[in-house]
């Protein structure tokens, strides 16, 4: 036990001395958090919007006013017809139409629901994705205008269609996005790189000569990054939380369960890849290119993967991450529990095995 | 204590290239041995099999009686290795690493000084240094401290002094003989063949190949031929109208002289001062001197195939 | 040898780093076809001393001409007519022979025509000629820094500069390595060499030894010897170096 100490002391020295991990380990995630979260987030400012308003009643013009009055959208044209709507869109200035369905009013009162529907340019997916949620927001308070007081709720229910990409996933997609790329990073990169080092330095050679044994090694190595990703996780979800807003609707200790789970992927992964490398150069390459650009391309985080070619969907089944997001997507946005994600809580698990299996066979304890 | 080595028809082979070829040799417990040899003759192949991280090909080697393959792991207990790269962590102190090498092995600093006080005496004023930034001569001492924190039988010390000037080889050396007398064996790996003189046996290697072993002086006695000591005006001048010398068997530039020895038993000094005459030089002088291991060494890496 | 060219002439050389004095106050000239050498412990200052001289850094103050060129001026005809070849970098492993060849040709402005002779020269001489297509990291070490020297005076500098060229190396080779050192010095190239073996200092015509940044003694071999009274190198070179404070 007090090897395992002693070596995990110097583990932290190593950690703590390089300036470059630590910026990595902690700037890193801040900064991306902060940067994706502002890029998507750029508050909404006179969206150029048109409106096609079949019902030209006082709840449509009432409606059209809150909506415009919000500062976010800006009324630019009034349309006539379906047809045009397509056109509108393509001119390019037009981000966002209104579709009121005929005798809005009436049927609030006779059926307690009116229809409105978005239309929305989802060439720019973020952003559409930005003015629906924004859009039904202020529909939303509308509802709650209207109804004080009633006691059968009237409710004006928005679908939103969109134009061009229409399979647009949710706008929190990238917390859970940050958190696998981050934990990935942390976890694979760091441990693989700091394995490949003792190679490189030679200090491998005399770590193995000692009485340590294999398993110790790696379990040093391997559990400061545990705790540091594991802080790391924290850190995101309280930014997400925070700054942000993205909620966290279901168990957070399955969020954590399934973080944890994840850490432990990403960290055998990383003692895989530190198994074939020979030097620091290697596991930083093998780690940007097996890692980080199917992280951050295939697993859903910023492309959707509906909208893939095929056989890159198909490929994207191997892609860690894009289990871990579906799951943190569940559990953060829809507040799921385990019964809807044990599925690709055991394709992690089998991973992991698969990971800690085959490094532990590739591990030598021999130079050779 | 036994503490000796005992290697049996030792081959490594990396793919094709035969790093290694049937190395016999057996060094005795308490030994000072030394293994010398240019870059490439095998000396950290050999260095590595016997610290058990690499694998034979064919043979055996025993480190105190215990098989190095087999039992690889009891042997990684009682062993110090030092490779030939200056193998400690950078960016941890003098203290941190000779720290972590003790909780390694198990041990305490406190309870091994006696076996690392003389060398410790000397870098403890650096103690909180990171070790990267220590000096050539500091940082094989500190190797040397963090190689002997659990009092090992044995300790392979792989080039030690390659890269450290003349003052810091002499010192090392000092420590190497302090060490000596507390029993443990001891096998240098060096490619300076002066420092075969240090040591109580060596093992001159070359191709992959042991060439002899013996002591510095019986290696010295068994040089075949008479050794001479050939200078004149113009050195270089000298080596190349030796060259062409009908007699010659081998010259060699040595220092300020010309190593020279002769195809025939029965050598004529003053033919030779007159061939060289004739040759315009002057001021020669010729003496018949005792050969020095590096003679012995070139002589016998040349002799049996001249394919270089 | 005083109406000898001199091709290196360094006058009170300091190299400061914040208040470190890596070279204080160096002086020496060396002439045309001389085999110097540059000795010193290690953190002597001695690299520090050679960058200047290549033009790789700039000294804090001093006069330095190296064949014939300031440099703090004229750094590129400086690196023009130099060579170098160092223990750690020389030739490109995963290149042939000749492609090493052609690619140091290249740097230094030779034509194709030049390249392809004088590689043909230079092959004969090294015996080599069988090598030509070889990877260069399958080569033993030995050839490897006898053709990275062949190499480094390729385009015929006026002065090669040798960092440990020697390191390593089994003793027949490194001689076969100074012949090639004595050879170029008779073509008139001026060698500056560092070395760890003392043996190979006495092959030089002239010795500097540096201690703490500052060079202690300058003589031929056989001079130094006599003025410190002792046998060889070696005993010259630790009775300077053991009085050094600059020992980290």
């Amino acid at each position: 036990m007090n090897r395992f100490i002693g070596f995990l002391k110097k583990e932290f020295y190593h950690i703590f001395r390089d300036k470059r991990s630590m910026l990595i380990l902690f700037g890193m995630p801040i900064v991306q958090i902060l940067l994706f979260g502002y890029v998507i987030n750029t508050d909404l400012k006179d969206v150029q919007m048109a409106v096609l308003d079949h019902s030209k009643d006082e709840y449509s013009a009432e409606i059209i006013n809150k909506i415009t009055s919000s500062g976010y959208f800006k009324l630019t044209e009034n349309l006539e017809s379906l047809e045009e709507a397509d056109a509108v869109f393509r001119k390019g200035n037009v981000k966002v139409i209104l579709v009121i369905e005929p005798d809005l009013g009436k049927n609030l009162i006779k059926n307690t629901a009116g229809n409105i529907q978005i239309l929305t340019d989802a060439s720019d997916p973020n952003t559409a994705n930005l003015e629906v949620n924004y859009l039904q927001g202020i529909l939303q308070n509308y509802n709650l205008e209207i109804n004080r007081g009633k006691q059968t709720p009237l409710s004006i229910q928005a679908k939103s269609r969109m134009y061009f990409n229409a399979n647009l996933e949710s706008v929190f997609m990238f917390i859970p996005g940050i958190m696998a790329t981050i934990l990935m990073l942390v976890s694979a990169m760091m441990t693989s790189i700091s394995i490949a080092r003792e190679k490189e330095l030679g200090t491998m050679e005399i770590l193995l000569v000692s009485p340590l044994n294999p398993l110790q090694i790696i379990l040093g190595k391997v559990a400061p990054y545990l705790v540091l990703s594991f802080i790391n996780a924290l850190v995101i979800i309280g930014m997400g939380y925070f700054i942000f807003g993205v909620p966290v609707l279901g168990s957070f200790a399955l969020l954590m369960a399934e973080s944890v789970l994840f850490i432990f992927l990403a960290l055998s992964i990383g003692i895989f890849i530190s198994t074939v490398s020979k030097n620091q150069q290697v596991a930083m390459m093998l780690s940007m290119f097996a890692l980080m650009l199917p992280t951050i391309i295939l697993s859903g985080f910023i492309f959707p993967i509906r909208n893939m070619p095929i056989p890159l969907q198909v490929f994207s089944n191997i892609i860690p991450p894009k289990w871990f997001i579906i799951i943190l997507k569940n559990i953060m946005l829809k507040g799921v529990g385990i019964e809807y994600i044990w599925k690709e809580t055991l394709i992690l698990i089998a991973m992991t095995f698969g990971f800690i299996g085959l490094s532990l066979k590739k591990f030598k304890t021999r130079l050779e | 204590m036994d503490a000796s080595i005992h290697i049996d028809n030792l081959s490594k082979s990396y793919g094709t290239i035969q790093a290694l070829k049937n190395i016999n040799l057996d060094i005795h417990s308490g030994e000072l041995f030394g293994l010398i040899g240019p870059d490439g003759a095998g000396k950290t192949t050999l260095f590595r099999l016997l610290a058990t991280l690499l694998l034979p090909s064919e043979g055996v080697a025993k480190l105190c009686g215990i098989d190095s393959v087999a039992e690889y792991k009891k042997i990684r207990s009682f062993l110090g290795y030092m490779p030939g790269k200056f193998s400690l962590y950078q960016d941890l102190s003098v203290i941190e690493n000779l720290e972590f090498f003790a909780t390694v092995f198990n041990t305490r600093i406190e309870d091994n000084m006696d076996m690392i006080h003389d060398i410790w005496v000397q870098i403890e004023p650096f103690k909180n240094r990171l070790a990267g930034k220590l000096s050539g001569g500091m940082k094989q001492k500190l190797a040397l401290c963090c190689a002997l924190i659990h009092q090992p039988k044995i300790l392979l010390l792989d080039e030690p002094t390659t890269g450290v000037d003349s003052v810091s080889r002499s010192e090392f050396w000092q420590m190497l003989k302090g060490l000596k007398k507390k029993g443990i064996t001891i096998v240098v790996a060096t490619p300076y063949m002066d420092e075969a003189n240090l040591c109580e046996r060596v093992a001159l290697i070359q191709d992959g190949e042991i060439l002899q072993v013996n002591s510095p002086a019986e290696i010295v006695e068994q040089f075949e031929k008479d050794l001479y000591s050939v200078k004149s005006d113009d050195n270089y001048q000298t080596l190349l109208d030796l060259r062409e010398f009908e007699h010659t068997n081998s010259v060699f530039l040595f220092g300020q002289n010309l190593h020279f020895t002769d195809t025939r038993k029965q050598f004529a000094e003053d033919e030779l001062k007159q061939y060289l005459k004739n040759k315009g030089r002057s001021n020669i002088v010729i003496e018949k001197i005792q050969a020095s291991i590096e003679d012995c060494f070139m002589a016998l890496s040349t002799k049996p195939e001249a394919n270089e | 040898m005083n109406e000898k060219e001199k091709v290196i002439r360094v006058k009170n050389m300091y190299k400061k780093f914040g208040d470190f004095t890596a070279n204080n106050d160096l002086s020496f000239e060396v002439s045309k076809g001389e085999i110097f050498g540059f000795l010193g412990a290690n953190g002597a200052g001695k690299t520090t001393a050679i960058k200047i001289l290549c033009g790789l850094s700039f000294p804090t103050s001093g006069e330095i001409k190296v064949a014939g060129f300031d440099v703090y001026t004229e750094r590129e005809s400086v690196k023009r007519n130099i060579g170098y070849m160092s223990q750690k970098f020389s030739l490109y492993e995963d290149l042939t022979v000749f492609e090493n060849i052609r690619f140091y040709g290249g740097i230094y402005g030779l034509s194709k025509a030049e390249i392809n002779s004088k590689a043909d020269e230079l092959l004969d001489k090294l015996d080599l000629q069988h090598a030509r297509n070889k990877m260069i990291s399958a080569l033993p070490l030995g050839w490897k820094q006898k053709l990275a020297f062949s190499v480094a005076i390729f385009h015929n500098p006026e002065i090669v500069f040798l960092d440990e060229p020697t390191g390593g190396v089994d003793p027949v080779t490194r001689r076969q390595f100074w012949d090639l050192i004595y050879d170029a010095s008779r073509a008139g190239i001026t060698v500056f060499v560092t070395t760890h073996y003392m043996d190979e200092a006495e092959y030089c015509d002239r010795v500097s030894i540096m201690v703490d940044g500052k060079i202690e003694a300058l003589d031929t071999p056989e001079k130094l010897k006599k003025q410190f009274n002792v046998d060889d190198m070696d005993q010259v070179f630790l009775s300077l170096a053991r009085h050094a404070t600059n020992i980290e």
